[in-house]
């Protein structure tokens, strides 16, 4: 049995480790030509997903297939799955060149792909040197060139930022969006949410293994948290007295400008009332506004809410006074 | 050292190359266990640890035997046995301590990819893991048996020279070109058996402490109990059984003969590469 190629699945996908639920029946999909964010806190169980993905962990029950195959049931599997995961997998005595050609080797790539793959993340100048020198950046850059190695249909990152300066997080945010522009199927997962709303098209949402969303990220964001408008006038006391007469909930802005330095005027958070309804209310009693902006909340916020209690964090917390 | 990066136009990456045929390489994976081997520093060191002892050690041994040869004292025990099972004396010095190196190859070969990590990318690119193991069995032992060949054959030519002018010991005295074969083969097997262990411990330390174990000290504890039970666990000890194999003909006392002893050791080596394939199939990498 084939699925469509490139499509990675999980169906009740667990993983228990003694009494401990890693993975707690995810069901979800990946689809080609898009990037797809796994966002989760740490411990949430992303990089056990993707280990089950890749076939290195079995799952206690459930299934991860890609393309309708097994990890395991792939012949030559570099060529349809390339992946990063988070832990080091490189013999610190061993050239990155020969690191990478064992696994050409084994896909039966000639070795002039090695090459090209060192030239593809910049490290043709020190493919002969033993990867234990190597800086967590250039390691990283390695494992993406493993992971190229076989042209795969499908990437799986697993936070492939780390290590990198803001230089390389930058090329790996354009490579991974021209990767998916290319149709290939491109799984990455990261803690950081601001990176994820400027590059995930959708988002996998997972926290204390269990799924929490599955979704576009912009729906992502919006359906989340309540919407606000940030509104700036003159004179705040008149609306405020006005929205509030209108059913609104009003707040100072906490933001940074809030006080209107630099000649701005101060700024209010309201809630309840959406934009135009304001600018209505304030044109029908000439109420001079400077700005008036619809805010969706910021992924952290969005993801904090939909989160809270599954965070391992707040879960030991709360344990500290039962704990030996 | 910083590497800038390659940034400017991530590349097209150009569909490469069009989708494999369906089946396991086995060209390839023997190419990439080759690879690893040669690739790492600990495989040179291991195998010149191995030459130098085995060929040191026996070139001491026949030179002190050859200064005290007319001695009423000294080595009257290796004198004697040169006669009745001369492989055993010339292989038995330098190659009961360089076998260690070859275990320790072995060894490194399973727990090195453990301790690093960098069996999660072995297990990526072959996800079937008996084909990987049984890749890096056949490199392993074919490494070893050159390895082996080489040394024993050198360590013969050394030892026979050395002590040529009190005894003539050729390969076509009766049972030594049987004898130095049947080392040879039992260095390698026990290449194998190291390797073996290595895959089930997975850290370095352990594994050779426990290959150590086995090789060396159980068998002086087993020899230390009395009776026939514990004379048939002697008999039957992997390693024990396996060195028969290097003797000029059977000897008094043997549980086993030559050719039996080195099967049995195969057996327990078997049966450890059994065990070993089992763990790796079913364990998280």
């Amino acid at each position: 049995m084939t699925g469509p190629p490139g499509l990675i699945e999980a169906r009740e996908l667990t993983k228990r480790f003694g009494d401990k639920i890693a993975v707690d029946h995810l069901t979800f999909t990946v689809a080609p030509g898009r990037v797809t964010g796994f966002l989760g806190p740490n411990g949430a169980g992303k990089s056990t997903t993707m280990r089950l993905i890749c076939g290195l962990d079995r799952p206690s029950a459930g299934t991860a297939t890609i393309g309708g195959l097994a990890y395991r049931e792939l012949r030559r599997p570099l060529r349809t799955v390339g992946a990063l995961l988070e832990a080091k997998a490189v013999h610190p005595g061993r050239s990155a060149r020969n690191h990478l050609l064992v696994l050409a080797q084994t896909q039966g790539l000639p070795a002039s792909r090695v090459d090209e793959v060192l030239d593809l993340v910049g490290l043709r100048d020190v493919a002969g040197k033993r990867t234990g020198g190597f800086s967590l950046g250039m390691g990283q850059r390695l494992g993406i060139a493993a992971a190229m190695l076989g042209d795969p249909r499908v990437l799986l990152l697993d936070e492939p930022g780390n290590g990198l300066d803001p230089e390389g997080i930058r090329w790996v945010r354009t490579f991974m969006r021209q990767l998916a522009a290319e149709g290939r199927t491109v799984f990455v997962s990261s803690h950081l949410m601001s990176e994820m709303s400027v590059l995930a098209d959708h988002l996998v949402v997972i926290g204390r293994g269990r799924l929490i969303a599955d979704c576009p990220t912009s729906e992502f964001l919006q359906r989340s948290s309540e919407r606000s408008v940030l509104v700036r006038a003159p004179d705040t006391a008149r609306l405020r007295e006005l929205v509030t007469a209108g059913g609104g909930t009003v707040r100072d802005d906490d933001g940074p400008d809030r006080a209107g330095g630099n000649g701005a005027a101060p700024a209010l958070v309201v809630t309840g009332m959406d934009a135009p309804r304001i600018g209505e209310l304030a044109a029908s009693e000439r109420l001079v506004l400077h700005e008036l902006t619809p805010r969706l909340p910021s992924l952290e916020e969005a993801f904090m809410e939909l989160t809270a209690g599954s965070v391992e964090f707040g879960q030991a917390s709360q344990q500290v006074g039962s704990a030996s | 050292m910083t590497v800038t990066p390659q940034a400017a136009p991530p590349p097209q990456a150009a569909p490469y190359p069009p989708q494999a045929p369906a089946h396991d390489s086995w060209p390839g994976l023997l190419r990439a266990e080759w690879t690893k081997i040669r690739s790492v520093r600990s495989t040179i060191w291991s195998l010149l640890a191995f030459v130098v002892v085995a060929v040191g050690f026996s070139a001491l041994l026949a030179t002190v035997l050859s200064n005290d040869w007319n001695s009423p004292s000294g080595g009257v025990g290796a004198r004697v046995q040169l006669h009745t099972d001369p492989t055993s004396t010339i292989y038995g010095a330098g190659f009961s301590l360089g076998q260690l190196a070859l275990c320790v190859l072995g060894v490194l070969v399973m727990t090195s990819e453990y301790t690093t990590g960098a069996i999660r990318s072995s297990l990526l690119a072959v996800p079937r893991r008996l084909p990987m193991l049984a890749a890096k069995g056949a490199v392993l032992a074919v490494l070893d048996l050159i390895a082996s060949a080489v040394t024993v054959f050198a360590v013969f030519f050394v030892f026979t020279s050395i002590i040529s002018s009190h005894i003539s010991i050729t390969l076509g005295t009766p049972g030594v070109l049987r004898g130095t074969i049947g080392g040879i083969l039992y260095l390698t097997v026990i290449g194998l058996f190291a390797m073996a262990i290595g895959g089930l411990i997975r850290h370095t330390a352990g594994a050779v402490s426990t290959v150590i174990g086995i090789v060396f000290v159980a068998p002086i504890l087993l020899q230390l109990i009395p009776g026939t039970i514990a004379n048939h666990i002697y008999g039957y000890w992997p390693s024990v059984a396996g060195q028969l194999a290097g003797q000029t003909t059977e000897q008094p006392g043997n549980v086993l003969s030559p050719w039996e002893g080195l099967g049995v050791f195969c057996l327990w080596t078997v049966a450890a590469l059994v065990a070993c394939g089992a763990v790796l199939a079913h364990r998280d990498a």
